[in-house]
This record gives structure tokens, sequence and C-alpha cells, in this order.
């Protein structure tokens, strides 16, 4: 069976997410985060930050609204008893604090099939309350035996 | 930081509830990095960290290796292998690959146990010296 390709280049509804400081705090704890710019407000605006900055890998938090419509769309069909997360690439624009409301945009981008597998690559496009991006991401996900 | 230079190896041993906690964090609730049970019973040797997890320690190390300024990170790459698990040390370790201008890329790995859970990880660093 080959992989069907009709979602190429399909984008998806933007999602909204807004950033609240217990969140990154949450989130930073999980990943042992150190950095006092993820905890201490006065901190993160002695380095110029509006409030307390998310981790980078935060990124993956508030794209996730944005993602899974996309991946979960019957007409890109992945199977999902047989898919892994391959590999991420993440980008960084613009820092995301405290307060911050993101936008996301998901596009399925490429849809092939190597060595038996499928692949799936998603794009995200993440931007702030001011426009700016502040990250861009690429998902491949992998579906053995399509 | 200069070509061929390592960066401070990062080691962690994330704890048996791990995985819940960075589920709940993330969002990412599926059974199989937090139901040992059922993780089991699709064949993995059971509940198994979230790669996203394991990415992220791979960020801190760069980061930290870059004087630990969150915004020193432009970009990050990987490609998950393998599988991690909880109660058992993970070692994230890297070299200096390329200095270009202010631009520092560092090329990393994550291993737990011997096996590679993370490889091909690719960032490229800013390093500010603020603070």
């Amino acid at each position: 069976m080959a992989v069907q390709t009709g979602a190429k280049g399909k984008r998806y509804a933007p999602f909204a997410y807004e950033v609240g400081r217990e969140k990154i705090r949450e989130y930073a704890q999980a990943v042992g985060e150190q950095s006092p710019l993820c905890y201490d407000r006065e901190a993160a605006r002695a380095a110029g930050l509006r409030d307390v900055m998310a981790p980078p890998m935060f990124a993956v938090v508030y794209s996730a609204g944005a993602m899974a419509p996309a991946i979960l769309d019957p007409e890109v069909g992945i199977n999902f008893a047989l898919m892994v997360h391959g590999g991420q690439e993440l980008l960084w624009g613009e820092p995301v604090c405290s307060g911050d409301a993101i936008e996301t945009v998901a596009e399925c981008k490429d849809i092939y099939e190597k060595d038996g597998k499928g692949f799936y690559v998603f794009e995200s496009v993440s931007t702030n309350q001011g426009g700016q991006e502040v990250v861009r991401g690429t998902w491949t996900n992998i579906v053995r035996g399509v | 930081m200069d070509v061929g230079d390592p960066i401070p190896e990062l080691r962690v041993t994330p704890d048996r509830y791990l995985p819940h906690r960075y589920a709940g964090a993330s969002g990412d609730f599926n059974p199989i990095h937090i139901d040992r049970e059922l993780a089991t019973q699709v064949g993995l040797p059971g509940n198994i960290l979230h790669g996203l997890y394991g990415m992220a320690l791979v960020a801190r190390a760069v980061t930290e290796a870059a004087g630990g300024d969150p915004r020193s990170l432009r970009r990050l790459t990987v490609q998950f292998r393998g599988m991690g698990v909880p109660e058992k040390e993970i070692a994230v370790t890297g070299t200096v690959s390329a200095v270009d201008g202010d631009r520092v890329t560092v090329d990393t790995v994550a291993e737990q146990d011997g096996k590679r859970i993370i490889r091909n990880a690719v960032a490229e660093l800013e390093p500010l010296r603020h603070n």
C-alpha cells in the first residue's frame, strides 16, 4: 500500500495559546531547567525580558494544539499504532514570556515513502501578539510498514 | 567555545514519576509514557520517556554550555532513536563542530545504558555574555 499524498500543502486553523507564569514554572521544573530567567520575574526583567521566559522547548506546549488536528487529519491518514516521532527541528525567534499570546499555524509540508516507511513532515509557525515569529518547527513522523 | 571542544556532560536520572510530571507539564498523556501495564502489553519494556523530554535535556546541555541564558539557543534539530526509560541515567554529550562569528554549532548525542536515544542532534547557539 502506498502512502496517500493528497494532504501535502494543507494548512490548518490557527491555534491560540496564552502563556502563564505558573505553566512555565511547571514545565521548567519537569525538564530541570536551571536558568533563573524562567522562574524569577525580577531576574528576567533585569535581563531585559518582559516577564519570566519560557524554556526553549516549551515551544512544544504552545504548538501542540496546532499540531494535533494536522497529525490526526484522516486525509493525512497516519496509522498511529505504527507511528513514531522520528525527528524534530526548532528554530527560535523572539523569546516567549509569561503574558504572551501565541498563535500557531500548522501545515502538512510533505508526505513520502522511503524504505517501506511513510514519512509525514509538518511545519508549525508560531507568532506572538506583536506578529513576531517566536518559533518555527519541523515535525517528522514515521510510520512503519506502509 | 572552539571547534573540537567538548561541552560539559549533562547527566540526569529521571525518577519513576518523571514521565507523569512531564505529561502534565507538556500535555502529552499518551499512555505508553505513564501506564506501565499498557506499555508492557504493547511490547515495550515498561512506560517510556517522552522523546521531547530527551530533546529538552539536549537543549539544557547546550544552553548551559553556552553560559545558561535560554535565549542563546537559536536552532536545534534531533532524531529520536530507540527509547528512554525512567530510573536510568541519561548522559548528554557534545562537541563544538563549527564557529562562525557569534554562532556556535554543537553536535550532541543523548545515551542511556550505552544506547543512543537521541542522535544527530545539532544545536546552533549565540552565547550571551550579560550574566
